[in-house]
């Protein structure tokens, strides 16, 4: 995400999101949610907590234990035939990526989703050397083709309808598309059959790295994932450091929590599972692994939790904010609550300071978060360091509002100054006041009257407690 | 003699103070002995939750020192607050300091309206009478801060002539949020259209919003849309007296 380098105006961003798209959101969320719901019905809300609770452990576990569980994934994977990189940041990830493909004469390369690779802007990366990528996944083949980013996880194309997107097929690949998704799909998948069989590398994420093991294990829904990772003689996966469970009863408990999580599915269509070099499989092998500011988020210890994250979408999916604006609010590659707690962690709250706010704090994503991550406090954590600064970062707030807020303070800090407040806003609505509203509000707080009126300042409840608590005194209220 | 100290919140004191006033009507009717610390001001959650935690904390010990020397249960109109001081408070002071002391007791005695009364109480009829077909939102902070999921629902069901109307999205926050309002106004509006939306559609004649935030916020947008449909909090109808 290095593109970015000016602040995100989520307020701006918002406003320019077209209704049709949010519409799209709420619809394909909705149906996610609702798929979701039923299954942790059908496994139980009891067996469910339980289960969030022990993948949060081992998640935890592994994040505390890091490195100890990364060598033992790089020593599985070397003694399986594999090669292991370490990244440090996005460009050392690309120069790896770029280092294999110039050895290897690589012109083409089939790709699976994978969030890591947009967060490093792989693909601008290879283009720019003249190499053609192919997105494989329905969703990011969609995305692709009508540039634009993913505006979702999992989804990448949550924001668009069908309709919307046999259209794009019609203007981009000059085929008669129906808005049919099953029809749509054929569609992609006769577009890239010839280059699953022509490309010389594939390129996939990975969702979980199994330490005992050394094994990759890659979910999809679609089975592009398997041909990519299969069919190129070469497969590179690029994954986060923070992305390593100990061994394969964490991947069962993990694996349960995602697949459900993600949309309703008691299982994925696809887990592939894959340690170094099969002989069935691609004669090469590369894992890369990436930090790109990990270690930093882990030496903060309200931010950590962070990075025990499994890319469900589970959280924006619910999200109120992001349902209402959609995913490319954010101007970031993670939307919604994940994003607006890691994008900051990632580039700064200087850049991305705006996001945390860009909550009601509702709390349902800290309580639909199959791995229990508290993104309420961490929300609250990034809005301190934007406004007050810690050993992290320093405020990014003009003194302006710096004033306003000891001002503020001053007046609540004292009970006198409150109440002479009170008393003050009753003589000072009058001119703005008509009955029991305020229509509109002088500067800042039209923001909220340009939504719906406020409510005026009215009676007085300490007066009322005086003297109803006087005549309760001599009828003898007290006593009884 | 049970005690209670009320906390009336910043925005209940002054922008709701008749729903206060029956608060006092309810609880003294059920034989409850009320105070009111004067001193109080607000509990400091919307310094805290913009980012100015410094500010949020100060904020804080004023409401500390104005709650702690006195004896009881302390209730307030306002999930949102409840929790802060039962969640917050402990957690702004490290352990073993006299403040974190201070607060760990007060978070044991404060208590939102309808937990003190079916909790503590023990009481969910209260002899209303209302005949409205009423909606119940279920406030953010009050529902999935506080786990008050059923207390007002129950509370509602023993109203006389009330009929309780299911609400589509109901858990779904109604686009508050504190500054977030003021900050992304756009947003919050979207946020509270949708509720609106899903209020008229419920056919309810009254709907229960029981956080003075959140109630402001619901009230002004059913105003805006020139709704007939009266946001209430849960008291208002708790109050109600008559036929039955
Ligand atoms: S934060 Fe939790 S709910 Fe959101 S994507 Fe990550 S794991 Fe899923």
């Amino acid at each position: 995400m290095k593109d970015i380098t000016a602040r995100i105006d989520f307020r701006a961003n918002t406003q320019a999101v077209s209704p049709a798209m949010v519409a799209a959101t709420q619809k394909n969320a909705r149906t996610a949610l609702l798929k979701r719901s039923e299954v942790v019905v059908e496994f139980g809300e009891e067996r469910w907590q339980q289960l969030r609770r022990a993948g949060r452990e081992l998640r935890l576990h592994a994040l505390t234990h890091l490195d100890r569980y990364l060598s033992m994934v790089e020593e599985n994977v070397i003694a399986a035939g594999g090669h292991v990189h370490w990244a440090r940041d996005a460009e050392e990830a690309h120069s790896i990526v770029l280092d294999i493909a110039m050895q290897n004469s690589v012109r083409n390369i089939v790709k699976v989703k994978s969030m890591v690779t947009e967060e490093i802007e792989l693909n601008h990366a290879l283009e720019g050397r003249g190499i053609r990528v192919y997105e494989t996944d329905l969703g990011e083949f969609i995305v692709q083709l009508a540039g634009q980013r993913p505006s979702h996880i999992t989804a990448p194309a949550l924001h668009m309808t069908k309709e919307e997107v046999a259209a794009l097929f019609r203007e981009k690949l000059k085929v008669d598309a129906q808005p049919d998704p099953k029809l749509l799909t054929e569609i992609a998948r006769q577009r890239l059959r010839k280059e699953f069989l022509t490309a010389e590398m594939g390129i996939s994420g990975g969702n979980f790295l199994v330490a005992e093991t050394g094994t990759l294990i890659l979910v999809t829904n679609e089975g592009n994932g398997r041909m990519c990772t299969s069919l190129p003689p070469i497969h590179v996966a690029i994954v986060g450091i923070e992305k390593v469970i100990p061994d394969w009863e964490s991947a069962a408990v993990m694996l349960k929590l995602l697949a459900r999580s993600v949309s309703g599915s008691k299982i994925t269509a696809y887990n592939t599972f894959i340690t170094g070099v099969r002989k069935d499989g691609p004669r090469e092998f590369h894992l890369v692994l990436l930090d790109n500011g990990r270690t930093q988020i882990l030496r903060d210890e309200i931010a950590r939790e962070t990075l025990m994250c499994i890319r469900c979408g589970a959280c924006m999916n619910i999200c109120p904010v992001y349902n209402q604006v959609g995913g490319h609010a954010y101007g970031a590659v993670y939307p919604g609550p994940i994003g607006s707690i890691l994008t900051p962690l990632l580039i700064g709250t200087r850049i991305a300071g705006g996001l945390p706010f860009a909550s009601t704090l509702c709390g349902a994503c800290s309580d639909i978060c199959p791995v229990m991550i508290p993104i309420t406090e961490i929300l609250l954590h990034l809005r301190r360091r934007f406004v007050e600064g810690d050993d992290f970062e320093g405020s990014s707030i003009s003194g302006t509002l710096k004033a306003i807020a000891k001002a503020g303070r001053y007046v609540l800090g004292s009970p006198s100054l409150y109440r002479l407040g009170a008393r003050m806003g009753k003589i000072f609505q009058a001119p703005l006041r008509s009955g029991d509203w305020i229509a509109a509000m002088p500067s800042p707080l039209d923001r909220w009257t340009m939504a719906r009126p406020f409510p005026a300042f009215r009676g007085d409840f300490r007066g009322w407690w005086k003297k109803h608590k006087n005549a309760k005194d001599i009828s003898g209220g007290k006593a009884s | 003699m049970m005690k209670v100290q009320l906390f009336v919140t910043c925005l209940g004191e002054n922008l709701l103070p008749d729903m206060l006033q029956k608060m006092v009507g309810i609880l003294e009717r059920i034989g409850v002995s009320c105070e009111f610390p004067e001193g109080q001001t607000c509990c400091g959650q919307p310094f805290f939750n913009s980012g100015f935690q410094k500010e949020g904390r100060e904020i804080a010990l004023l409401w500390m020192k104005m709650f702690a020397d006195t004896d009881g249960y302390i209730v307030a109109p306002s999930g949102s607050c409840v929790e802060f001081v039962k969640h917050r408070y402990p957690k702004m002071f490290p352990e073993g300091t006299a403040e974190h002391k201070i607060a760990v007791q007060l978070a044991e005695r404060v208590f939102e309206f309808s937990q003190f009364l079916t909790n503590i109480m023990e009481i969910t009829d209260l002899g209303a009478f209302f005949p409205h077909r009423v909606a119940c939102h279920s406030p953010c902070h009050l529902t999935r801060g506080l786990g008050v999921r059923d207390e007002q629902q129950r509370l509602l069901r023993a109203v006389r002539g009330l009929e309780l109307i299911s609400l589509n999205d109901a858990e779904t926050c109604c686009g508050f949020g504190g500054i977030f309002s003021v900050v992304y106004p756009e947003v919050s509006m979207a946020m509270m259209e949708a509720k609106v939306m899903n209020i008229m559609a419920s056919n309810a004649e009254c709907v229960v919003v029981s956080e003075p935030g959140c109630l402001i916020n619901i009230r002004g947008g059913l105003q805006k849309m020139n709704s007939n449909i009266r946001a209430m909090h849960l008291i208002e109808i708790l109050a109600q007296e008559g036929a039955a």
